[in-house]
């Protein structure tokens, strides 16, 4: 079998994360229970619903910054709505989700129609969003309304005594949907294709302003809906929520095997991402010996390790692979 | 190059920074006096100069950098790793110049790193250099042990508080490494080659430009600076703080240079007027802390400057705005 650009990555990080985990199991027998992967899966709920819109993102050539910022201003928006107006929570949900989607349709038109780099739009769109979320409340609002108490009970319960909660249904549920959008629809062929090679995408009539817009506003709905998981996760609103979460998404969505120059990638290989990182917190949590900052250290030489393999794959297999 | 579009963009960027600074006379009458106390000068505009030398110094370093195509992300990182290195120095009972190489040559270090991986592994700039962003500040709370690492050393402290000639030591920190680079790039045809690296590697190399070498000098540039801006913040609270220093001033200091003028794809760049972005963005900050404004206020004036000097640069904008300009000059001069 050749050296295969696109799928030995996947292969790779697949085989990192049964390593680590069997790696844990040996050392704590307790991590294979299904009480700590319902947790794993519900703690790092909102980080995988992020890393679905920035595969998207990242797919077509871009970036996205703004979503750590997105999801802040969407917990102290949905708090403001629900504690402070009035509203039923599943109102304040829909106005948050197609604000989000509005918004990041903006990010994408701003880096299409001023031709812009993408990092350096969503940055001040990052700026834009903490900065509205600050000005409703510097304050940690609690969300008492009885509907979050419902959701958060709802809960699937696996053999062995774990439990799956509803936001870690969310999160599987957006991989599901976003895996299908991106792999088996002609939306998500014009993403490879516009990171691929936008020129060329433009060439052979995809409108790629079109599918810019479309992206950042996908990116920005599913913040918007990460935002959501970690109000009902907190049942509570903070405007500096997620601060610094774009690069743990982005962390995921690279760890994952897609490439940051666009156009090579998967959706599956971002949902192992999320669990990767969230196995290393877990086994730190577990070990209790080990300082915080090695998650830190371990995720950094993680990504190099990656971005390595994934420079040697792409020089082995350039003669009949993408080349650039 | 033609000096007036030089001049113009110049022209432009003082008027922004002189819009902020009577913000500040307004907000704050007293603003513009300067006394003169203990040999040292007080006053607003000293204080911006002070206060803004940590991103003025990596504003000087990554406007190299971003003109090669490049982006340095881990340089606030790399100010918490100096920083922890300088007050873990002294606290081991090293004199302070000890302290302060030690540090110098981390940010070397870091610098290299960064570069290597970008000319040797061919990695792009900013995954290359996430990597140490994300793992650089582990690393600096590794050596304070997650502790804010405080030190009585009267000499590293001075790096922040020790003033000549009637400046803060900061401010000339920062002006000597803007206007040494200055002329190191302008003065040679080293900024050329820069320039011609981030407008197309392929033509570089083909004109015989050493990109590599030039590639890995920018990043150890930027490094060193980092260093020096993470020196000033640790002198400045007398202790190394990994969580807290330079968090986020990667990005002040990129929106610095791209408030300069230089465009994230590389090309033409500009020290002095990233240099004038810099002050520009903190200039904005006083004047908002002075008014009394919730200081949350500043991260959207930040992005409405950043949406202006976009739109104004951006290729669909910038040949409209450009007849604008050129039909009111003709009009003035006539």
């Amino acid at each position: 079998m050749r050296l295969d650009a696109r799928t030995l990555p996947l292969l790779i990080t697949v085989g990192v994360f049964i390593l680590l985990y069997a790696a844990c199991a040996v050392q704590f027998p307790a991590m294979l229970g299904t009480r700590v992967i319902g947790n794993l899966l519900t703690d790092n709920a909102f980080l995988g619903v992020l890393a679905v819109g920035m595969t998207f993102v990242i797919l077509s050539g871009g970036i996205d910054l703004s979503v750590g910022a997105v999801m802040g201003f969407t917990t102290v928006a949905l708090a403001v709505m629900i504690e402070g107006a009035g509203l039923h929570p599943l109102v304040a949900f829909t106005i948050v989700l197609a604000g989000g989607a509005l918004f990041g349709c903006g990010v994408g038109a701003a880096i299409h129609w001023l031709k812009a780099p993408p990092f350096i739009v969503t940055l001040t769109a990052m700026f834009l969003a903490r900065g509205a979320a600050l000005l409703l409340s510097t304050d940690s609002i609690p969300v008492r309304h009885g509907f979050y108490q419902t959701l958060s009970g709802l809960s699937l319960s696996l053999p062995g005594g774990g439990r799956l909660g509803l936001i870690a249904l969310l999160m599987l549920l957006a991989f599901l949907a976003g895996g299908v959008l991106l792999h088996f629809t002609r939306a998500g062929l014009k993403v490879y294709a516009l990171g691929g090679n936008s020129r060329f995408a433009g060439l052979m009539g995809i409108d790629t302003g079109r599918t810019t817009i479309l992206v950042y506003g996908f990116s920005s709905t599913m913040a918007g809906l990460a935002g959501i998981i970690f109000s009902l996760y907190t049942r509570s609103g903070y405007a500096l929520t997620g601060v610094g979460v774009e690069l743990d998404a982005i962390a995921a969505v690279v760890i994952g095997g897609t490439l940051l120059s666009g156009g090579v990638g998967g959706m599956a290989g971002s949902l192992i991402g999320v669990l990767i990182q969230g196995l290393i917190l877990t086994w730190i949590t577990f070990d209790g010996s080990l300082s915080s900052w090695w998650t830190k250290i371990a995720i950094g030489m993680l990504l190099f390790i990656f971005i390595g393999l994934q420079r040697l794959i792409l020089h082995f297999s350039a003669p009949t692979g993408r080349t650039g | 190059m033609n000096t007036p579009a030089w001049f113009a963009a110049a022209r432009s960027r003082l008027l922004l920074l002189a819009i902020v600074l009577l913000a500040n006379v307004l907000v704050a009458p007293g603003f513009l006096e300067v006394r003169l106390v203990d040999g040292r000068l007080f006053g607003g505009i000293i204080d911006i100069l002070n206060r803004g030398a940590p991103v003025m110094l990596l504003a000087v370093g990554m406007a190299p950098v971003i003109a090669t195509r490049g982006i340095d992300l881990s340089v606030g990182a790399v100010m918490a790793i100096a920083g922890a290195v300088a007050a873990a120095t002294v606290n081991a009972g090293h004199a302070w110049p000890v302290a302060i190489l030690a540090a110098l040559g981390t940010g070397l270090a870091c610098g290299l790193w960064n570069g290597v991986l970008v000319t040797i592994f061919r990695m792009q700039p900013i995954v290359a250099t996430l990597i140490l962003m994300v793992a650089g500040r582990g690393i600096a709370q590794m050596i304070t042990q997650g502790r804010v690492l405080t030190f009585t050393d009267a000499g590293l402290a001075g790096v922040s508080s020790a003033s000549l000639l009637g400046l803060p030591l900061p401010v000339l920190l920062a002006l000597a490494a803007a206007i040494g680079t200055g002329l190191l790039v302008r003065g040679t045809a080293l900024g050329l080659f820069i320039e011609s690296v981030g407008t197309s590697p392929r033509a570089a190399r083909l004109a015989g430009v050493p990109a590599p070498a030039l590639l890995i000098g920018v990043y150890v540039w930027s490094g060193l600076m980092a260093a020096l801006a993470g020196l000033i913040a640790t002198a400045d609270i007398r202790g190394a703080d990994a969580n807290n220093a330079g968090l986020w001033l990667e990005l002040d200091a990129i929106l610095a240079v791209v408030i300069g003028g230089t465009s994230l794809y590389g090309g033409r760049f500009s020290i002095g007027l990233s240099v004038l972005g810099a002050l520009i963005l903190q200039g904005m900050r006083t004047c908002i802390l002075r008014s009394g404004l919730p200081p949350e206020l500043n991260l959207l004036l930040m992005a409405v400057v950043v949406a202006l000097v976009l739109v104004v640069q951006s290729p669909a904008c910038g040949p409209v705005l450009a007849r604008m300009t050129a039909r009111l000059t003709r009009r003035g001069t006539a």
